[in-house]
């Protein structure tokens, strides 16, 4: 598949740190992409290279423009650049109103008065704001802020969006509306979004594909199902979504650990030390005598969620607790014997070698 | 709201410590009496001898050149220097120099530039007055425009250039309206300073060109007159006038 926007090997640091180390990125045409990872990881960085406002100090990042070739971004200035950056703090211009905001970007490209109005009102009507039009940045709350910094990046009709933490200053309601409303606009005006956030539960619900980084290198980019069940190092498996990291020393197609083997599956061929991630609806609660069980534990907390229930179990030699999630009311009490068991295929064995598990009390068992 | 009286004492104290120099002196501007500390009856007959009196016609003719001439030219310069400083050099030790104009002693100042136009070979004239009241002015019109560049987001620059402008469409559609209301602060208090100042003027003015304050000085030399007190009635009207009106421009921008 040909991609839209290469990101080939860009690096940038500022004085002794890296703010992005060798990052390779390819995005396709109208994709929904997600750029993901802890503060400071460098996703800000990586927009503001694409959008032209840092020069990284090496590497390349090139468009494939409408007729098939190819420009290399790194050399335009900013306002030749064919991607358009909604920012984290919407900068919108606070003398002009919300027309003049959103037509700014028109009147750049010295369109006709008609052909701008027409297109100001065309987004201000996507956007639900075609009755504020008149109104002043300050005059706005902050959902209706946000709308007007994308109406005003959408309105140019750039190839590719790049919005940074777009919806980090809402709360949690709006911010939910206005999730629906950037995936419905991203299917109407068909432009490729790349989006930045560190909420990944939105990173995984909207996106096609989601990077994820950490100390400016890419770890792993695949689309949010794959990137939850295989993750590719323990940093991602941290990372995504919630769970239980067992250290131990990788034995064949199993893990040495707390003087047993645990069955789990490998990805990627593992030697040494090594984690194994289970997921805790991947994880079963057993009798303490069934001869599946995997693991012996003792109940420490139970969490009625309504659907479900998150129940952390204590196992000898292990530091934190093993989370299991069933469906339904909790079936343990407090205290109670219980027994762990899992799918080998969904316990995920990775290499331990990166450091990132220095951080997790259990490494030192 | 409760009303607790006492607390208005100290404000009342304060307000009167202030005020009430100025109160005596607009009071006297209007006595009848020659001599300027007994009240013998209301006129204006002072303002009508200060509008008559050639050496101060001069003066104040010679001072609106100077304070004109250096708020235009202290305006352009301070906001540029601002903006030098604040976007582009982004050091604290840069930008403390630049304003150290405004803070360094007047008397300091003025010798400075005597020496450096004595150096120079620079005759001394209204000129080497309108320049060097341009020197602190700069200072003053910066200052106020850096502190309303740092409150500014930088971001609405790159967002302009993002959309397309360019760096000049930028500057003067993005940038210059956004300080627009600490520009015209700087200038109105450069106006003003520039209106009474005497340390410097006193020091770089040519002997044929005198500005208001060194006429005022040379008069109140022989004993405060009445007319005296009408002249400072009127600047200080003057100086409240802009004041007042640089306090609405910097609200009603602010406010939107
Ligand atoms: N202008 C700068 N000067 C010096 N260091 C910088 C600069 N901008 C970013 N950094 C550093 O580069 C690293 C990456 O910063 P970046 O803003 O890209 O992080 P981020 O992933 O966007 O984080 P966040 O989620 O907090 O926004 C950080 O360590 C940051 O401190
Ligand atoms: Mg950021």
């Amino acid at each position: 598949m040909t991609s839209l926007l290469r990101i080939d090997h860009v690096s940038k640091a500022y004085g002794s740190t890296q703010a992005l180390d060798d990052v390779s990125i390819d995005i396709r045409p109208n994709e929904f992409f997600a750029l993901l990872g802890p503060s400071g990881c460098g996703k800000t960085t990586l927009l503001r290279s694409i959008a032209g406002f840092e020069d990284p100090d090496a590497g390349s990042i090139t468009v494939t423009d409408a007729s098939g070739g190819q420009t290399d971004l790194l050399v335009l200035p900013p306002n030749r650049r064919p991607v358009n950056l909604m920012f984290q703090s919407y900068a919108l211009f606070p003398h002009m109103n919300v027309r003049r905001n959103v037509a700014y970007g028109l009147e750049r490209e010295g369109l006709s008065k008609d052909e701008i109005a027409a297109r100001v009102d065309e987004v201000l009507a996507t956007v639900g704001l075609a009755d504020r039009a008149k109104a002043r940045p300050a005059q706005l709350s902050g959902g209706q802020r946000q709308r007007v910094a994308l109406a005003r990046a959408i309105v140019k009709r750039p190839r590719l969006l790049l919005l940074d933490e777009p919806l980090s200053a809402l709360d949690r309601k709006v911010r939910a509306e206005m999730q629906l409303e950037l995936k419905r606009l991203q299917h109407e005006v068909g432009i490729t979004f790349v989006v930045v956030t560190h909420d990944q539960e939105e990173a995984m619900s909207m996106a096609d594909r989601i990077a994820v980084m950490h100390h400016g290198r890419v770890q792993q980019i695949d689309d949010p199902v794959t990137l939850y069940s295989r993750p590719a190092n323990v940093f991602v498996a941290d990372f995504i979504g919630s769970g239980t990291l067992i250290p131990g020393i990788a034995e064949g197609a199993g893990l040495s650990a707390l003087g047993r083997v645990l069955p789990c599956h490998a990805p990627a061929p593992v030697a040494g030390p090594a984690v194994v991630m289970l997921r805790p609806e991947s994880t079963h609660l057993t009798s303490i005598d069934d001869a599946s069980r995997l693991l012996d534990g003792t109940v420490v907390e139970t969490h009625f969620y309504g659907g479900s229930t998150i129940t952390s179990v204590r196992v000898s030699g292990l530091q934190p607790p093993v989370v299991v999630r069933t469906a339904g009311a909790p079936r343990h009490s407090v205290g109670e014997q219980v027994g762990i068991s899992w799918a080998p295929a969904d316990a995920v064995l990775l290499a331990a070698d990166d450091g990132t598990l220095a951080a997790d009390p259990g490494a030192a068992v | 709201m409760p009303r607790v009286g006492w607390l208005r004492v100290p404000l009342i104290v304060t307000y009167a410590f202030l005020y009430l120099p100025i109160a005596v002196l607009v009071v006297m501007s209007f006595n009848a009496s020659k001599t300027p500390f007994t009240w013998t009856g209301f006129s204006t007959r002072w303002y009508g001898e200060l509008f008559s009196n050639e050496l101060i016609r001069e003066g104040f003719v010679n001072t609106m050149i100077v304070a004109i001439g250096a708020t235009v030219l202290a305006t352009i310069l301070g906001t540029l220097l601002a903006i030098g400083v604040a976007r582009y050099f982004r050091s604290s030790i840069v930008e403390a120099y630049s304003l150290a104009p405004a803070i360094i002693p007047d008397l300091a100042l003025a010798i400075g530039l005597l020496a450096l136009f004595g150096l120079l070979g620079v005759t001394l004239s209204l000129v080497s007055v309108l320049l060097s009241h341009v020197v602190f002015g700069m200072a003053f019109v910066a200052a106020v425009v850096i502190a309303r560049l740092g409150q500014t987001d930088a971001s609405l620059e790159e967002a302009s250039r993002d959309l397309g402008a360019g760096a000049v469409t930028t500057f003067a559609r993005i940038t210059l309206p956004s300080l627009a209301p600490a520009i015209v602060a700087g200038a109105l208090l450069v106006f003003t300073l520039s209106l009474d100042e005497f340390v410097v003027a006193y020091f770089t003015d040519g002997p044929n060109t005198p500005t208001l304050p060194i006429v005022i000085y040379s008069m109140v030399r022989f004993g405060v007159t009445p007319e005296i007190n009408a002249l400072a009635a009127l600047l200080l009207l003057v100086s409240f006038t802009i004041v007042l009106s640089a306090q609405r421009i910097t609200r009603l921008t602010d406010a939107v």
